[in-house]
């Protein structure tokens, strides 16, 4: 019975579909002690291998164990820049999660709820205030994402004059714009985007780098860049009639309804309305525009080329977008979209999917089912398949790209000396820890640099 | 906040607004846009450029009261939320000047196409090319910035459809006439490009579109903008705005405007009711 871990308390299903407030609401200190207190406290710590930064995890749930929520923070933090965020997003399951030997015959440890509460115990209370002595180096920043967000608060914390441009009106990247507020509360981000500015970073948004100033600019200005501008232009299938009306990237699904507010009654940005729609896709951001569309009270599907267990979304989201009614349709894919004389999205053409044969050692591909091909029926299509990279920031610079069209980096520093990046730009679409980390790691270089 | 230093009507349907953006102006060039918010919780909107002051960091716009967001732009009086930009490609001329010193051009514009004009043709005449205007609009009334434009083109041929200034037809009749042009830039409403563009194929005139399709972030990253050029999807907002007219798919553009019409009606109509509340 020992074995059964500790449910993080939820919004009721019914209830949740009708709203955008968070979903799961986070431990209470008695459910904190209570997970806390399954730990084994392995001295050969799995988990700790499975974080992809490495976060001493036995050590700050041994600090919850007694109750020294502030100590258990700055273990974390050591390892970790946004701890707030990532016990929200990353893909415990997958990672520390995975590695516990917990897991083995009962529940693994909730490590990620368990962060959460030390992130959000420690965001309640009033910060300290930090003296940092300037050392004189200039930094700036491109983007405002989780990469840029945590190579500027490791930097400022160092004494460097740290300046993000961010080209959209509000900062926070992906974490503003991209993940809903019922998944991540806006305020978390604020909070984070507060703390970098009582730290002295100036954030410009408004600012397209690359258009309205250049990186050969930035050099001029400033000792260092990093560059962090994230995933990139949204990719469709290459099908036809997909410039149907209503077909759209997820991308702008959920910037219309995160960054700009489209679901809120007042909104002056408007969403498509409709009855049905599908989603194109298995990762995060389908989940994503899936759960949101269906909070805006429309039928949702959503289409994934391969199987269940496939789908590389979080396993928590899955979960929750089932529980609210989101209908998986596995093992298909649109061929076609199907439209009117007005070019609206009348349905689309589909076909089954299947496996092929197992090679060893190689992840199973499927293959087209002949003969398989249906029409189903929606007024709405949204594709989330991913990015293809977005060089917009890079004009005019001849920055070594390689064959992907992905940043080229060597410790974090790119073709051009003094100019570093990290992230999805580097990495192509990846998770906000692994941003993260590559933000804190080219903070490092550069700081090692200086020394 | 972007202070406003006026924001005035200039026609029955058309706002001239100047505004402190040094942000946008040290780069901007001829041909590129910005996207502004009104208010926090506006709509951003895309907006080409028509005039910039480089010294004083002021920018100007034109633009049309459409739909709700134009009208609550077109009452502000103090500031904007967000400025951003310059965004998209500089036109294609202006950025090529050398290729074109010997090349006949016209600019020709349709209503409020003629504000992204204006700075294209301003900037070719401080290089030394003079270029021809073709512009057209309802009625008189609707023509705007005649002098400006007078002072930095060659020649200026103006019509509109009610006859009342200039010839009485299209901007497709005088082009009908004059067609011995090497390149053609085309501006205005999307059937009036595409009316030229059916001229100039005839005559095989290169012609040159500026799209403005609906937008959301303007940098690349939500694909509503996305168009269709020879077959292949483009991004209007950085693969463009400008393209090759003779590739542009001008009916699926003409279609993808309507998006958003009925959602749009129904916010304009909301606004207006709380403007009577007032
Ligand atoms: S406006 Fe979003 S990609 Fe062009």
């Amino acid at each position: 019975m020992e074995d059964k871990k500790t449910v993080m308390r939820m919004q009721d299903k019914d209830k949740r579909i009708k709203n955008f407030q968070e979903v799961e609401l986070g431990y209470n200190e008695e459910e904190a002690l209570r997970e806390a207190s399954r730990c084994l406290q392995c001295t050969n710590p799995r988990c700790v291998k499975g974080c992809p930064v490495n976060i001493m995890i036995p050590l700050f749930i041994k600090h919850i164990k007694e109750k020294e929520w502030e100590k258990a923070y700055q273990v974390i933090q050591e390892s970790s820049f946004l701890p707030a965020i990532c016990g929200r997003v990353c893909p415990q399951e997958m990672q520390c999660e995975k590695m516990c030997v917990k897991g083995f015959k009962g529940d693994a440890i909730s490590i990620g709820a368990l962060e959460r509460f030390v992130a959000d115990m420690h965001n309640s209370i009033e910060p300290k205030k930090e003296i940092i002595k300037n050392n004189g180096k200039k930094v700036a920043i491109v983007g405002s994402g989780p990469a840029g967000l945590s190579c500027a608060g490791i930097l400022a914390s160092n004494g460097f004059e740290v300046t993000i441009y961010e080209v959209l009106h509000r900062p926070g990247g992906v974490l503003t714009y991209g993940i809903p507020e019922f998944r991540l509360p806006k305020k978390i981000v604020e909070k984070e985007i507060e703390n970098l500015k009582r730290k002295k970073v100036e954030i410009k948004c408004d600012m397209p780098v690359g258009n309205a100033i250049t990186l050969s600019d930035l050099q001029k200005e400033y000792d260092y860049i990093f560059l962090g501008t994230g995933a990139g232009v949204p990719k469709f299938m290459g099908i036809p009639n997909e410039s149907a009306n209503e077909v759209f990237s997820a991308n702008e699904i959920l910037t219309r309804i995160n960054l700009m507010g489209a679901y809120q009654e007042n909104s002056k940005t408007p969403i498509k309305e409709a009855k049905t729609v599908y989603v194109i896709g298995g990762g995060n951001v389908a989940m994503d525009a899936a759960r949101s569309l269906k909070r805006l009270g429309m039928n949702v599907h959503l289409m994934y080329r391969r199987g269940k267990d496939e789908l590389p979304a979080r396993k928590v989201e899955v979960i929750h977008a089932l529980e609210e009614g989101i209908i998986f349709d596995l093992l298909q894919n649109p061929l076609e979209i199907l439209t009117d004389e007005n070019n609206s999205v009348t349905g689309m053409k589909v076909i089954n999917m299947e496996y092929q044969e197992e090679i060893v050692g190689q992840r199973r591909s499927v293959q087209e089912v002949k003969g398989t091909e249906h029409n189903v029926s929606c007024d709405m299509v949204v594709m989330a398949l991913g990015t293809n990279p977005n060089h917009e920031a890079l004009k005019m610079s001849d920055i070594k790209l390689d064959d992907r069209g992905l940043i080229m980096v060597d410790d974090g520093l790119t073709s051009i000396p003094n100019v570093y990046a990290g992230g999805d730009a580097v990495t192509g679409a990846a998770t906000v820890i692994l941003a993260m980390e590559a933000g804190k790691k080219a903070a490092y270089e550069i700081i090692k640099r200086c020394k | 906040m972007y202070k406003i230093i006026y924001n005035k009507k200039i026609s029955e349907t058309s706002m001239e607004i100047a505004l402190e953006a040094r942000n946008i102006i040290d780069n901007a060039y001829p041909g590129q846009f910005v996207m502004i918010m009104t208010k926090e919780d506006s709509e951003r909107i895309p907006l080409t450029i028509y005039d910039y002051d480089k010294k004083k960091g002021i920018l100007y716009l034109i633009y049309q009261i459409l739909g709700a967001s134009t009208l609550e732009l077109s009452m502000e009086k103090d500031s904007l939320f967000s400025v951003s930009g310059p965004f998209g490609k500089i036109n294609e001329i202006c950025k090529n000047i050398d290729e074109y010193k010997n090349k006949k051009i016209v600019y020709v514009a349709g209503g409020v196409g003629i504000a992204p004009i204006y700075p294209q043709i301003k900037y070719l005449h401080d290089f030394g090319l003079s270029c021809d205007v073709i512009y057209g609009a309802r009625n008189a009334d609707l023509l705007l910035i005649k002098d400006k434009i007078e002072n930095v083109a060659h020649n200026v041929y103006y019509c509109t459809d009610d006859g009342s200034f200039g010839e009485q037809g299209f901007v497709t009749n005088i082009l009908e006439k004059k067609h011995d042009y090497d390149v053609v830039v085309a501006i205005g409403p999307v059937v009036m490009m595409k009316n030229v563009c059916d001229v100039t194929k005839k005559y095989q005139i290169p012609t040159i579109v500026s799209m403005n399709p609906i937008m959301v972030d303007g940098s690349g990253m939500c694909g509503a903008c996305r168009c269709i050029v020879d077959g292949k999807v483009k991004f209007a907002c950085i693969d463009g705005p400008e393209f090759d007219g003779h590739k542009i798919d001008f009916d699926l553009a003409l279609k993808r405007m309507n998006i958003y019409k009925k959602e749009e009606q129904k916010k304009l109509i909301a606004m207006q009711e709380s403007l009577e509340v007032k």
